[in-house]
């Protein structure tokens, strides 16, 4: 099942990150603001530029696209079922090492240092004091043996423990209503999901993998694993959670990635 | 009980594919072409067969975020303007008329014919068993594209769903599978509607007038002695 790590995927490009490309597209990136987006071009009206306008006008297509895109998010955040637990599996079937996802190849991957490494809380939550490793640890565990999706198509089903993301949002006194938790982490890596799926039964934030603790490339030590969202969804190496009502975006959604990205 | 049939008043300026239809059939093409060329980009991200990758230059949207946009946007087209279609087909009784019966000894002497090259196409307004087949069939297979692809896209919460398919995988398989069958179609499709031209024109044009169809008058609930 597992590709070869040489193997080219949009999911781990050959090279490191070539930051001149985002300063060129930087007015692109400040168009695709989500907000802006939904108030200007959500309009069912905005369809008709499909067949109005010429195809080589590649902002106006695009901005089809995208305005689509989002009227996407807003179907599926209706399609999701708080309470639907999604099938499980026997600890039989649990593949190890899981597979590797990132946006660079696993040799890339740089350990976190437990000992130095923090998880700071920022946004509407009420105790934004730190967490450290051993704290994280002593949190009541839950495990998972769920299937890891990719948006590439290919899956594995995986065995994840760790504390429920819900009750540690109700711990740390998080504003249950704001519309999304947003994550950083180690490798410079964002994300952020709707609190719906924040709160659903099988979202957790995990520190195990097959009851031993995560290993370097899946995210130690400590990672999101969402049953409901594609493997993208799911960040790695977490350094903070902040609570919001702004729109965070991410890494792969800034690049034309579906945000809600539901599965 | 009797199968009451009238002929009904002619109705003037009716012809073989109206209006609603033509609109319909070339909304469904532009949407096929989007969801399959879009379709190739997703599927060589992870490919089912390690043998078949579709080339960069007949895939549509790019890159894969940009061909994931176009899928997500045809789905909608193919979706709202298929339901249209099956209503419209359903009420206006155009699939009794010109989709059934499908008779097995018909299928098979045309098929015969075919293979012969003697094919009859001189009266375009009646489908003949092949053609009949063909287009049932790549109905029930737009049907079924529309359900594989709600378990690709969705298969935890629709996981009953996923269970017919097996799992995910087998839900992504049956949606290429279903690709393939559409892809096979098209190809029949499009050369015999370029070697009679005259069913590429009707289409567009809306084809011959339907003088007096013989039209299937459901069986009323209470019969009354002066139908029939």
């Amino acid at each position: 099942m597992t590709r070869p790590i040489s193997s080219k995927s949009l999911f781990r490009p050959a090279a490191a990150i070539d930051q001149s490309i985002l300063a060129e597209h930087k007015t692109l990136l400040a168009q695709i603001d989500r907000r802006s987006l939904l108030r200007g071009t959500i309009s069912l009206g905005a369809l008709s530029l499909l067949t109005g306008c010429n195809v080589t006008d590649r902002s106006a297509v695009q901005s089809v696209l995208t305005a689509v895109s989002s009227w996407n998010d807003l179907v599926q955040a209706f399609l999701f079922r708080p309470n639907h637990l999604v099938p499980t599996y026997s600890e039989a079937q649990v593949v190890k090492p899981p597979r590797f996802n990132a946006y660079y190849e696993i040799e890339q991957v740089k350990p976190v240092d437990a000992g130095s490494w923090k998880l700071e809380l920022a946004g509407l939550i009420q105790d934004k004091r730190a967490w450290t490793a051993p704290q994280m640890s002593a949190l009541p565990e839950q495990e998972l043996i769920i299937r890891h999706i990719c948006v590439e198509g290919w899956d594995y089903i995986g065995q994840w423990s760790g504390v429920n993301l819900r009750l540690f949002l109700e711990r740390v006194g998080a504003d249950l209503t704001a519309k999304y938790v947003a994550f950083k982490c180690a490798d410079d890596y964002t994300g952020s999901i709707d609190m719906a799926t924040a709160l659903h039964p099988q979202t957790i934030l995990a520190t195990k993998y097959a009851r031993e603790p995560i290993t370097d490339p899946f995210g130690f030590p400590l990672r999101l694993r969402t049953a409901t969202k594609l493997g993208f969804k799911n960040p790695k190496w977490i350094t903070s959670i902040e609570v919001t009502n702004r729109y965070p975006g991410g890494y792969w959604e800034d690049r034309g990635f579906n945000w809600f990205s539901g599965i | 009980m009797t199968r009451a049939t009238v002929k009904s008043h002619t109705r003037h300026g009716l012809r073989l594919h109206p209006l609603p239809l033509r609109i319909m059939h070339w909304t469904n093409a532009v949407a096929m072409i989007i969801m399959i060329g879009s379709g190739w980009k997703i599927y060589n991200d992870e490919v089912l067969f390690g043998w078949l990758h579709f080339p960069d230059w007949i895939t549509i949207g790019g890159e894969a975020q940009g061909a994931l946009q176009w899928h997500f946007l045809g789905m909608w087209i193919l979706a709202i303007n298929g339901i249209a279609y099956l209503i419209y087909g359903l009420v206006s009784g155009r699939f009794r008329r010109m989709l059934l019966p499908i008779r097995l000894r018909e299928l098979i002497a045309t098929v015969r014919d075919a293979l012969r090259l003697h094919l009859a196409h001189d009266d375009l307004t009646r489908y003949n068993a092949v053609q009949r087949t063909l287009y049932v069939g790549i109905i029930l297979v737009g049907i079924l594209q529309v359900i594989s692809g709600l378990v690709v896209w969705k298969p935890m919460q629709f996981s009953e769903l996923t269970t017919l398919f097996y799992d995910f995988q087998g839900a992504r398989l049956v949606h290429f599978l279903g690709m393939a069958a559409i892809v096979l179609f098209l190809l029949v499709h499009v050369a015999l509607a370029l070697l009679v031209p005259k069913t590429l024109v009707a289409m567009v044009t809306g084809g011959p007038e339907l003088d007096a169809p013989p039209r299937a008058v459901p069986p009323a609930p209470a019969p009354s002695p002066d139908i029939a």
